[in-house]
């Protein structure tokens, strides 16, 4: 009967629900759209601040310890390198997948035809690199220096002979893309390459050679070896726990100790790199990571509080419809006290068919805020927004609270309401 | 024993404004009783305490033995769903209920519904080939007929008839009298708030209030 009576309510005068279903669906559609955002945002943002560049480097550490305690780069007689072959480990991390890109860099000085220095870099540029897991992932500088504008093509990276001449350079030596350019090492090698492009992006790239890494080491007699690493990796804003291991690791309890190492902070990304690549030190980019953090919490921020906002409203819409609704009802709810009810019958009565009312508006409102976060993704970002499952048991619990909050007016008026003043007057 | 024993029952309402004064009323089963007098003279205030809906500032009240005078309101409840049928002026069906339905909320609050007990009900009262349909969709006199089954289903010690024929026309006025009558003749005890002569003139006793006194009986 009690269903029967809840059922009658809804089916046979809908009219004074459907408002308290939209108001729902409403609150509801803008809190799944803002938090599906807010979960999404992070890798969104990310993403686009990759953009900017690598946010750790690696270097030997033998390196790493002499800059910091001489302040050099570069010890007289003796340089460290790190190992090609380790790199792809970088990929097997606790956080690979937060890993977007790395690239090798090996750098030297060459001599041109009449014996002019020529800068010269060698790194990856799209390189499909076989993990030890198998599986095969394509990074370089092409992906991580998305602000470089190469006139021409970009070289193949197992093409040794093609390169990328940088713009200022280029200009100097009368090239372009298409032309070939012969270069001495100190060793007394020579070279004939071919340009496949003309890079430029405002940086030390404009006066160099880019070559491939191979090509460099093979010249260099530094066979499978690499001076520094750069990568890109999307990390979590850095919090107090985090500065407090990057001032010490040592300090942290085993507790914090976890927590730090399975949270993807730049500072413990680079802790596991150390892990995987013998002798290196990684070297977290923190003006790039705080800022990224900055930007992420801001936009966090703002969503959450959009949601606060939107389910306060909805909340408010809520307590008068239903409010309304049972000062309408008062004779009809104040009968069925006459009739024997009790308090908590006739308001378990009534919030089930608010709950139900509520239900299908908040279902309805989950769907049309995916759409919502789809326009916010495509608008904002121009692309769709991840649909997080995690927010539907954060949007039933809120959906609930905005119900009971909403509620509470009319339950004080049914708790107060006296079946003789409804039905006789008094 | 009465079913029902007032003794000196006043009704005040903040303590200013005196509803009742010094009532005293007798009611034996199977009696029909009504209690008359003019707008404010006190019918509803003394209906509303019989019926288990407002508790009376002095004097008291007794129903089939239970002393519902100091009454919580829990008590009041339970006695008023398990001793007290209540027919309306205005029937008070619930809109979105059919009229076996209507009954069957009756049959809920008091113990289990029962479709075919109901059903009955309403063939008692004659209207069972519309219990399917809403209140809206009845007339007058069949609403009340139904409010009328509502107030019989759990087999009441008192029904409680507030101006029963005040909506209807005299066709309907007339049926629902004739029911009324047929429920005397079956031993139940009524008592009806009216204004209406011929209501009254049906009835076995006539208690007349005025200013919240009772002026004759």
């Amino acid at each position: 009967m009690f269903w029967q009576m809840v059922k009658g309510a809804l089916l046979r005068q809908k009219g004074r629900f459907v408002l308290i279903a939209l108001t729902v669906a409403l609150g509801v559609s803008l809190a799944t759209a803002m938090l599906d955002v807010a979960f999404d945002v992070g890798s969104k943002v990310n993403k686009e601040l990759k953009a900017y560049g690598a946010n750790i480097t690696v270097t030997p550490r033998g390196q790493k310890v002499l800059k910091d305690v001489y302040g050099v780069d570069n010890a007289v007689g003796h340089k460290e390198y790190l190992r090609e072959d380790e790199l792809g480990n970088i990929k097997t991390i606790f956080w690979t997948n937060n890993i977007v890109s790395f690239a090798p860099f090996l750098d030297s000085e060459w001599k041109g035809q009449n014996g002019e220095k020529i800068p010269v870099t060698g790194t990856w540029f799209n390189k499909n690199l076989k993990l030890p897991t198998d599986e095969v992932v394509t990074t370089g500088v092409g992906s991580m220096r998305s602000w470089w504008h190469v006139e021409g093509a970009w070289p193949d990276d197992e093409q040794e002979k093609n390169v990328l001449v940088g713009t200022k350079l280029a200009a100097s030596m009368g090239i372009s893309a298409g032309d070939t350019v012969t270069v001495h090492t100190a060793g007394g090698t020579s070279e004939t390459l071919s340009v496949t492009g003309i890079v430029s992006g405002g940086g030390a790239e404009e006066d160099r050679i880019i070559a491939p890494l191979a090509l460099v080491q093979r010249l260099e007699g530094l066979s499978g070896k690499v001076e520094s690493v750069e990568v890109s990796a999307i990390t979590t804003p850095e919090n107090e726990l985090a500065r407090k291991a990057a001032a010490n690791p040592k300090a942290l309890s085993q507790h914090e100790y976890d927590i730090w190492y399975c949270t993807a902070y730049v500072g413990s990304i680079a802790y596991q790199i150390e892990e995987v690549i013998h002798d290196s030190a990684a070297h977290p980019v923190r003006q790039i990571a705080e800022s990224e953090g900055k930007i992420l919490d801001k936009t966090e921020h703002l969503m959450l509080l959009i949601t606060v906002l939107s389910l306060l409203s909805s909340a408010l819409g809520v307590s008068n419809l239903v409010s309304a609704n049972v000062m309408e009802r008062s004779r009809e709810l104040g009968l069925l006290k006459a009739l024997g009810a009790s308090n908590l019958t006739v308001v378990l009565s009534v919030l089930a068919e608010i709950f139900a009312a509520g239900i299908l508006g908040g279902i309805f409102g989950y769907f049309v805020g995916i759409g919502f976060a789809q326009i916010i993704g495509e608008t904002v970002f121009g692309s769709g927004i991840a649909v997080n499952v995690y927010v539907i048991p954060i949007v039933a619990v809120l959906m609930t609270a905005v119900l009971l909050v909403g509620s509470v007016p009319a339950v004080r008026f049914l708790l107060s309401l006296q079946p003789a003043e409804v039905l006789h007057g008094r | 024993m009465s079913l029902l024993e007032l003794k000196d029952v006043s009704m005040e309402y903040n303590g200013k404004v005196k509803a009742l004064e010094h009532i005293n009323l007798s009611v034996e089963r199977g009696d029909w009783v009504a209690i008359m007098g003019p707008s404010g003279s006190g019918k509803t205030t003394l209906m509303n305490i019989i019926g288990c809906m407002d508790t009376a500032t002095g004097g008291s009240v007794v129903l089939d033995g239970v002393d519902i005078t100091n009454a919580g309101r829990p008590e009041l409840m339970r006695i008023r769903r398990d001793k007290i049928g209540m027919v309306f002026q205005q029937f008070h069906l619930i809109p979105y209920l059919t009229a076996v339905e209507n009954v069957m909320v009756a049959q809920y609050y008091h113990s289990m519904p029962d479709r075919e007990e109901a059903i009955a009900a309403l063939a008692r009262v004659g209207v069972a080939e519309r219990a399917d349909h809403l209140p809206s969709q009845l007339s007058g006199g069949e609403q009340q007929r139904v409010c009328i089954a509502r107030a019989l289903i759990n087999y009441p010690v008192l029904i409680l008839a507030d101006e029963p024929t005040g909506n209807l026309d005299e066709a309907n006025q007339n049926l629902v009298m004739q029911i009324f009558r047929e429920l005397h003749e079956e031993g139940h005890t009524i008592l009806t708030v009216t204004h209406s002569p011929e209501v009254g003139a049906a009835a076995e006793r006539c208690v007349v209030i005025e200013h919240g006194h009772m002026k004759a009986q």
